[in-house]
């Protein structure tokens, strides 16, 4: 699904990855771990076709990047759910337009997706909360939004950056629980965390590998869980 | 990136929401490009009197002129005769008719008051003369009336009339590049605005690239929002401006540039033409602001 070949980024002279090589099979999960700065935001944003690899190669959905028009891109990132820690939204559309903004670029009828729209509501538990605006709900209730909208279009990858960096426990048990979902529906995720004990607490649930960045080198950081 | 005008018209309603109702830009565009409209219609309005006016100056008074002689008596008398007969018997003179006294008085009233010692004033006679299309030979003319009235001076008013036609044109011209660079000023204030939305709107930029969206899409959102903004601001300066030259005070019968600062007729149809004008330049300054900062972005 995702092939890093020799893969390498610098930001100046700054080596931040250095021939990475590593594959994410089809409905496979990754947790994506290492120390701030290492490179973790940089990676996941080659996977999303967001930066482009100084030297070696990633291919995406069998497809090599740096090979890409910006139309393929564009269509690429269609079949790609994204989560950010800081969730971007349009802060000037309600909570189920912005779940729905997917479908608006790619040119949709929404009126075709509601019945989709209002089960993704209830899906991430926010039915009651469709009209209000991104300012006006919490940390937990923006990061199930962001994985509603990054599941919309129904991608073949999700790609989570530290979406329980700004909740609770719970609230991470809860957004790694419809991750946990998603990955037992087909799809691949790649979820950046640095919290261990949410790592942990997957062992059981779906079969998880965890990658390990450190020094711009990715390994597979001990057995599978 | 492609582009589709008619969307500018029958509305994109999908991409109208991506952008941000209220923006830094959003007053800007509409206030610029409405004080714009404004100028542009007070100068057309301007550029139209100054096209009557020259009119008037070159068409009509173009074909009259004026014999006047200076003598006293009898003379005169006899002199005024034998004008009247060379210039009846002119080819290319349609009339020939004297001014008479009164009328003459009537002319210098309003600089020498009335109750004028009519008799004691050495005033010349006057004849009016109306010129066909083609006009006399002036030469042959100039010499028949030195012959039959030597005290008589023939004056077709192009020694005066030049001047003030050349005055008009230039005048003309200032106007026509005011409107230029009045346009020139949309222009820019256009694009400005459209990278001062464009810049201030990054992240949502970003976040619409990252769902997929197409630069075509984003860059039609941000663009028809522009255009809108600059047409209806357009079309607001232009009703205030109407406004404004309807207002002004006439007076028909005056020729004078002020008392010809109006619209009639077919002149009505120009001022709407601004703030159409204004749309197409404002489409195609946004259209090529955003595709610039859409290219550079990554």
């Amino acid at each position: 699904m995702i092939s890093l070949k020799n893969a390498g980024f610098s930001y100046g002279t700054r080596a931040i990855l250095k021939d990475v090589n590593q594959e994410l099979a089809a409905g496979s999960f990754h947790f994506l771990t290492g120390p701030s700065g290492a490179g973790k935001t940089t990676l996941l944003k080659m996977c999303y076709l967001s930066l482009m690899p100084d030297s070696g190669a990633i291919e995406v959905l069998g497809q090599d990047v740096s090979r890409l028009s910006r139309e393929q891109v564009t269509q690429m990132r269609r079949r790609i759910g994204v989560v950010h820690q800081d969730c971007q939204f349009l802060n000037h559309l309600t909570i189920r337009q912005n779940i729905a903004l997917p479908l608006l670029v790619a040119g949709k009828n929404i009126e075709d997706y509601m019945d989709n729209l209002e089960d993704l509501l209830a899906w991430v538990d926010m039915s009651g909360r469709a009209d209000a605006y991104p300012e006006e709900i919490s940390g937990g209730e923006r990061q199930r939004l962001a994985l509603a909208r990054a599941v919309i279009m129904d991608p073949d990858i999700i790609i989570a950056d530290e979406p329980t960096g700004n909740v609770d426990w719970e609230m991470g048990q809860r957004i790694l629980t419809l991750l946990v979902e998603l990955n037992k529906m087909g799809k691949t995720i790649l979820l950046a965390t640095h919290d261990l004990n949410l790592i942990r607490s997957i062992k059981g649930r779906v079969p998880a590998s965890v990658l390990r960045l450190k020094d711009g080198h990715l390994s597979l950081a001990g057995a599978r869980l | 990136m492609s582009f589709n005008p008619l969307t500018l018209l029958f509305g994109d309603p999908s991409s109208d929401q991506v952008v941000p109702p209220k923006g830094n830009s959003a007053w800007l565009t509409g206030f610029a490009s409405g004080a714009m409209a404004f100028i542009a219609v007070f100068a057309l309005t301007l550029s139209l009197a100054v096209g009557r006016l020259a009119d008037y100056w070159s068409l009509d008074l173009a074909r009259t002129a004026t014999v006047q002689i200076i003598a006293e008596g009898d003379s005169l008398s006899a002199q005024s005769d034998a004008a009247l007969r060379v210039l009846r018997s002119t080819p290319g003179i349609e009339s020939a008719e004297i001014i008479d006294k009164s009328e003459q008085l009537a002319l210098l009233e309003p600089w020498l008051g009335s109750n004028l010692p009519a008799e004691s004033l050495p005033i010349p006679q006057m004849i009016d003369v109306r010129l066909g299309e083609e006009g006399p030979d002036v030469d042959s003319l100039i010499l028949r009336l030195k012959a039959e009235a030597p005290d008589a001076s023939f004056d077709d008013h192009s020694t005066w009339r030049a001047p003030v036609l050349a005055a008009s044109q230039r005048l003309r011209l200032m106007v026509a590049l005011s409107l230029a660079l009045t346009a020139m000023i949309t222009v820019i204030i256009v694009v400005l605005s459209a990278h001062n939305a464009l810049a201030s709107n990054r992240g949502i930029i970003r976040t619409l690239r990252l769902l997929g969206a197409r630069d075509s899409y984003i860059a039609r959102a941000f663009v028809r929002r522009i255009t809108m903004r600059a047409t209806i601001g357009a079309v607001l300066g232009m009703g205030l401006a109407m406004l404004a030259v309807v207002s002004f005070p006439r007076q028909p019968e005056a020729n004078g540039l002020l008392s010809g600062m109006s619209l009639s007729g077919a002149d009505w149809v120009y001022p709407f033409l601004v703030p159409v004008l204004v749309g197409i330049s404002a489409y195609a300054a946004s259209r090529l602001a955003a595709r610039y900062h859409l290219h550079t972005v990554t």
